[in-house]
């Protein structure tokens, strides 16, 4: 199951010659399918696919206190979950690592490019706002989770409305909805990873890829503005590395907002 | 163009006074203190050493482990004692950003922990934390390449400007704060980067320049806190093998 040594010099070798197993050049994603309303109860939903890995997103909101520095503002919340139907390694049991960084990664990404017009999801300045909480589930790995959850993420928020309110209790009208929707700016979170793998970038890794990335960068990004970056992994890059993973994100960036656009 | 004004006075490129101290825990096998200013952290190293529990051992190879926790009186507002979400990222940061110089490849079955506790946060809590645990490492004389040497990279406005203080953190003016911590190793490559904020990929590759500034006055920091650390020791050792010398003379 693990990608074995051999098909792991195999990739290697193909990625020097610019070649991957599935035919793609090392900066083409694999086919992204994106359908939104997937889940009648969220107030927003999402499915995302890449190949053959697949996430379900979700948003659901509620009426609850502002934090304290931020007494204007709606609460953002973002949860992962890798769940055990999406992959023969996962078990029952306390979630890896990178379920919580994937979690924390996209968080940010939403979080630093303002997507989410949080002053309009205040009700009441001080005691009343809305949270937003974005959960992402895993429904089958094969490799790039992350990217799959920015899109999974944007298309869900962009999918979501805002439920029914009620004045005199203070409280959610749960399976009630208006038709507002969640207010968007146009900083799109778009996030992209880059690998190394051997001395090659690639874009998109299938999970034999990804078994054998050294390091991984992931950029949330807008039409070449960077809003949060997190390096996994413990492979160091060198600058001019470092510089090409920003050439690649350039590069690629374009044809993901395109599909984003679509949404 | 007048002068970029900082809330502390400082120079765009200019760090905080740095504090650098190896040997702060007499029961660890290898511990240092480091700061940026106001930031303080404390880290302390312990084995190589069994792991426990044993379905974590690697047979193939040793294991580093680091442990990133801030105290709860570290910042203005109480935060609860225990691991958040945030720690444990960190704590996995901070062990992606010292494993490419530490090589224990041949601890297997072996853990060596690296605990990092925030004494005083003032921003670039994780660099700080990260330095005090290369040069942790060094004094306990685990096998490395290099130390690594971390400083956080800001952009405020559009200027952009080394070591992040907490005031900084929170600028409200023009385009907000842009907060880059960045790690490098010995032979300048990149072991540990993020960013939350707002900056170009243009700038962002300056940034990287930024830090590549910084690093040479950190890193001389490290050495000399460890260089001092074992000549006192030699001392030490010196003035006891001469007790010893002196005993059988009788």
């Amino acid at each position: 199951m693990i990608t074995s040594d051999l098909t792991a010099e195999r990739i290697r070798e193909y990625l020097k010659e610019g070649k991957r197993f599935d035919g793609r050049k090392l900066d083409e994603f694999r086919e992204i399918v994106v359908e939104t309303g997937v889940s009648k109860n969220a107030e927003g939903s999402a499915r995302v696919k890449l190949g053959k890995t697949e996430v379900v997103v979700g948003v659901k909101m509620d009426v609850s206190e502002p934090y304290a520095d931020s007494k204007d503002e709606g609460n953002l919340m973002v949860t992962a979950e890798f769940l055990p139907l999406s992959s023969p390694r996962l078990d029952l049991g306390p979630q890896p690592f990178e379920s919580l960084e994937l979690a924390r990664v996209i968080d940010r990404g939403i979080r630093e490019s303002h997507y989410i017009d949080l002053k309009k999801l205040c009700i009441e300045e001080g005691k009343k706002v809305w949270t937003v909480m974005i959960d992402i589930y895993t429904i089958n790995d094969d490799g790039n989770l992350l990217d799959a959850a920015g899109l999974g993420a944007v298309a869900a928020l962009k999918d979501a409305r805002i439920p029914g309110y009620n004045e005199e209790t203070g409280k959610t009208k749960f399976g009630e909805w208006t038709d507002k929707k969640v207010a968007l700016t146009k900083e799109v979170p778009i996030s992209l990873t880059v690998h190394k793998i051997g001395d090659s970038f690639v874009v998109d890794p299938t999970k034999e890829e990804e078994d054998i990335s050294e390091t991984r960068v992931t950029i949330c990004s807008y039409n070449g503005i960077v809003h949060s970056m997190q390096k996994g992994n413990s492979k160091e890059l060198s600058t001019e590395e470092f510089n090409k993973v920003l050439d690649l994100i350039e590069k690629t960036e374009r044809e993901i907002i395109k599909q984003v656009e679509k949404i | 163009m007048t002068e970029f004004k900082r809330p502390d006075g400082r120079k765009v490129n200019e760090l905080r006074k740095i504090t650098a101290k190896v040997g702060v825990v007499p029961n660890a096998d290898g511990s240092a203190i480091f700061g940026f200013g106001d930031t303080v952290a404390i880290a302390a190293v312990y084995g190589p050493k069994k792991m426990h529990p044993q379905h974590a051992q690697n047979p193939e190879k040793g294991t580093l482990r680091c442990t990133y926790n801030m105290l709860s009186f570290s910042v203005t507002e109480r935060i609860r004692p225990g691991p958040s979400r945030r720690s444990q990222e960190i704590s996995k940061i901070t062990e992606w950003a010292l494993q490419p110089v530490v090589m224990i490849d041949e601890y297997a079955n072996q853990v060596v922990d690296v605990h990092i506790n925030v004494l005083q946060a003032n921003a670039s809590t994780r660099c700080a934390g990260i330095n005090a645990a290369a040069m942790a490492l060094a004094q306990a004389g685990i096998p490395m390449k290099s130390l690594v040497s971390s400083v956080s990279i800001g952009k405020l406005d559009k200027q952009l400007v080394t070591d992040l203080i907490k005031e900084e953190e929170d600028w409200e003016e023009g385009e907000g704060p842009t907060d880059i911590p960045i790690t490098l190793t010995g032979d300048g490559k990149i072991s540990h980067i993020q960013l939350d904020g707002k900056i170009s990929i243009k700038q962002l590759r300056e940034a990287v320049k930024l830090a590549e500034g910084a690093y040479q006055q950190i890193h001389d920091a490290q050495v000399k806190a460890l260089k001092e650390a074992a000549s006192s020791e030699q001392e030490i050792q010196a003035s006891s093998a001469k007790n010893v010398g002196g005993e059988e003379k009788k």
